[in-house]
């Protein structure tokens, strides 16, 4: 990575830090959440746009994350802390998982991806004594002060969106964003040619578990009430594809540009629109499959399969 | 343990399932689309049949047929103007589709009947069978509601396999699914083939929903679990083939009732789908060995 990006991430970080002194404590906490789903759009963006493998396992990890780290701060672990636990159980399990159904293709792949979530929301649902069950689980406040506690899940989602970006090009411009595309574009030929298909696809869905994990860890402390329902809400798995596909698959920028547009979308659309807001939501994912499927970034990977692809299907 | 009860249970219970996913599959097999959808189309064939016989006092069993065409005018219409501009996409771009589509119905389902819990009430209860009355041995009871539904369910699952194989349509839906390219060559119009395939698939949801609102309490809350499950048994029995929804969707019951009896019901949904999990890295054809496009 050359220098002079990183001294650029580094000040747009720096700068960004600063935002929360000089605006309302609502402006603060809308700033988080576009962190949050930019983070979580930048997570998806390494197995779905790198590698091409439509994963709907993010809100797995998202409720792991947030589940672990919150059963972790209920025995004592000091919040950042129980942060990291909650990161490397996201971090050991899509480790485990990803060697397992990362096998499968296309149809395949993408049901099993959706039915984790599942199965942990069942689990950490029947397994009351240590989970709270239905009921749900409430997770420490470690402030009462609604300034302090605003900055902090800021700097702390921010810090992480920040993270997710510098992985991001550090994937993109390593051998491991060359052989993710690889992947992406033909796996059988990569694999011929001698890329271990098999330890990168493990590679990027462990760094997008990892991601997802932390974001639902930070997420149980900020909200500092999480139930399975929530945790593991299939909206979770699909708002960063949306916001992705919005983005343009494959880039750097995109996924967090498309967070941005689509967090403005949907605050629209939940003020005004309360109880039809989900089938706002679903015009508007509707809308883009059909009309913007490659995204308002329409940057780079100009050669590219899944560009030529959509270009067919629009002349279609 | 009862067991001849418990595999009584689980057979009726898998008749019901083979019927739930018997459209999925299809629709899956043929048009390589996974419809997120039909969940919520088994829910507005319930609901359209609680109010058919709230209002009207229509019997469900009469209902039926009214509401499957219905369900196929939609479902062709939906394919034919949306779902078409999609095919041959690759899943993320069909599954997101269809996921939205879903949010949409689901969201109106939700406005139009909130989300309480309604029960269809026959005027005459159908009552209960005891098979010790006829067979002394067996100490099975039949509630014959159910019984009545799970026939007309396996009724309807063998009605779409003949329909495949005997009428002239079906057997185009069964070279689409072989080989678009081919049967468009052979005169097959394929667009038109693949809105009737998803116009049966929503009908013969429709249709389930008419059946499980006589037996279960209905709400819009439900679609998802229907979809679940819809996903369990394609996986099992392997994909498009109606016997093969058979054979899972009896497997399902099976493993759900047995499942509930050993380890308590509140764990049936987690075995079923660490079931499907299993399956899917051990064996992604299916148990009858037939898999899809991928």
């Amino acid at each position: 990575m050359k220098y002079s990006t990183l001294l650029l991430v580094i000040a747009c970080f720096l700068a960004l830090l600063l935002v929360p002194f000089g605006v309302g404590n609502y402006s603060v906490r809308l700033a988080t959440t576009v962190f949050l789903y930019a983070a979580l759009a930048l997570s998806w963006n390494l197995i779905g746009g790198f590698a091409g493998y439509p994963s709907f396992a993010t809100s797995a990890f998202f409720g792991l994350g947030a589940y672990v780290a919150g059963i972790a701060q209920h025995h004592g672990v000091p919040m950042a802390g129980a942060w990291m636990i909650g990161t490397m159980a996201c971090g050991i399990f899509s480790i485990g998982f990803g060697a397992a159904i990362l096998r499968l293709k296309g149809h395949y792949f993408a049901v099993a991806s959706l039915i984790v979530a599942e199965v942990l929301r069942e689990i950490i649902n029947t397994s009351t004594s240590l989970t709270g069950g239905g009921m749900g689980l409430n997770i420490p406040v470690f402030t009462s002060n609604p300034d302090l506690f605003g900055r902090i899940f800021y700097s702390a989602m921010l810090a992480l969106m920040f993270a997710s970006l510098l992985m991001t090009i550090w994937v993109s411009q390593s051998k491991t964003g060359f052989a993710l595309r690889c992947i992406q574009q033909n796996e059988d030929a990569a694999n011929v040619l001698g890329v271990n298909t098999t330890g990168y696809k493990i590679l990027a869905f462990a760094l997008s578990g990892c991601i997802a994990g932390t974001a639902g860890a930070i997420y149980g402390s900020w909200v500092s009430y999480i139930d399975p329902s929530d945790a593991f809400d299939i909206l979770i798995s699909v708002k960063p594809i949306i916001m992705t596909l919005l983005g343009g698959p494959g880039t750097i920028l995109g996924p967090i540009v498309g967070a941005v547009v689509f967090l403005m979308f949907e605050e629209l659309v939940w003020r005004n629109f309360m109880t039809i807001h989900k089938g706002l939501l679903g015009l508007i994912v509707v809308g883009l499959i059909l009309f913007l499927p490659t995204g308002v970034l329409q940057i780079r990977r100009s050669n590219s399969r899944a560009w030529s692809q959509m270009r067919a299907w629009i002349a279609k | 343990m009862l067991v001849p009860q418990i595999l009584a249970n689980g057979l009726l219970l898998g008749g019901l399932y083979a019927c739930i996913a018997v459209g999925f599959s299809l629709v899956w097999g043929v048009t390589n689309i996974i419809n997120m959808l039909h969940g919520s189309f088994i829910v507005v064939g319930a609901y359209a049949a609680f109010f058919a016989y709230q209002t009207l006092g229509i019997n469900p069993f009469v209902t039926l047929p009214v509401i499957a065409a219905l369900m196929f005018g939609i479902g062709y219409l939906l394919q034919r103007t949306v779902i078409r501009r999609v095919i041959g996409a690759t899943v993320l771009i069909t599954l997101t589709l269809t996921f939205g589509l879903n949010l949409i119905l689901e969201n109106a389902l939700l406005v139009a009947f909130k989300a309480d819990y309604r029960k269809l009430n026959l005027a005459h209860p159908l009552g209960v069978i005891d098979v010790r009355d006829y067979v002394d041995w067996l100490d099975v009871v039949v509630p014959v509601d159910r019984l009545v539904c799970t026939l007309v369910a396996v009724i309807l699952v063998v009605a779409v396999y003949l329909f495949l194989r005997f009428t002239n349509i079906g057997r185009a839906v069964v070279a689409v699914r072989m080989d678009g390219r081919a049967a468009a060559l052979m005169g097959v119009e394929v667009n038109h083939i693949y809105a009737i395939t998803f116009g049966i698939g929503a009908a013969i949801a429709g249709a389930t929903g008419t059946l499980l609102s006589v037996i279960f309490p209905i709400s819009p809350l439900m679609s998802s679990s229907f979809l679940g499950k819809s996903f369990v048994i394609c996986v099992l029995g392997g994909l498009g083939s109606v016997p093969g929804v058979l054979v899972g969707g009896l497997t399902l019951g099976l493993v759900e009732s047995f499942g509930a009896a050993i380890v308590g019901s509140e764990h049936s949904l987690t075995i079923s789908f660490a079931l499907l999990l299993l399956l899917m890295v051990v064996r992604p054809t299916g148990l009858m060995g037939t898999r899809a496009f991928q």
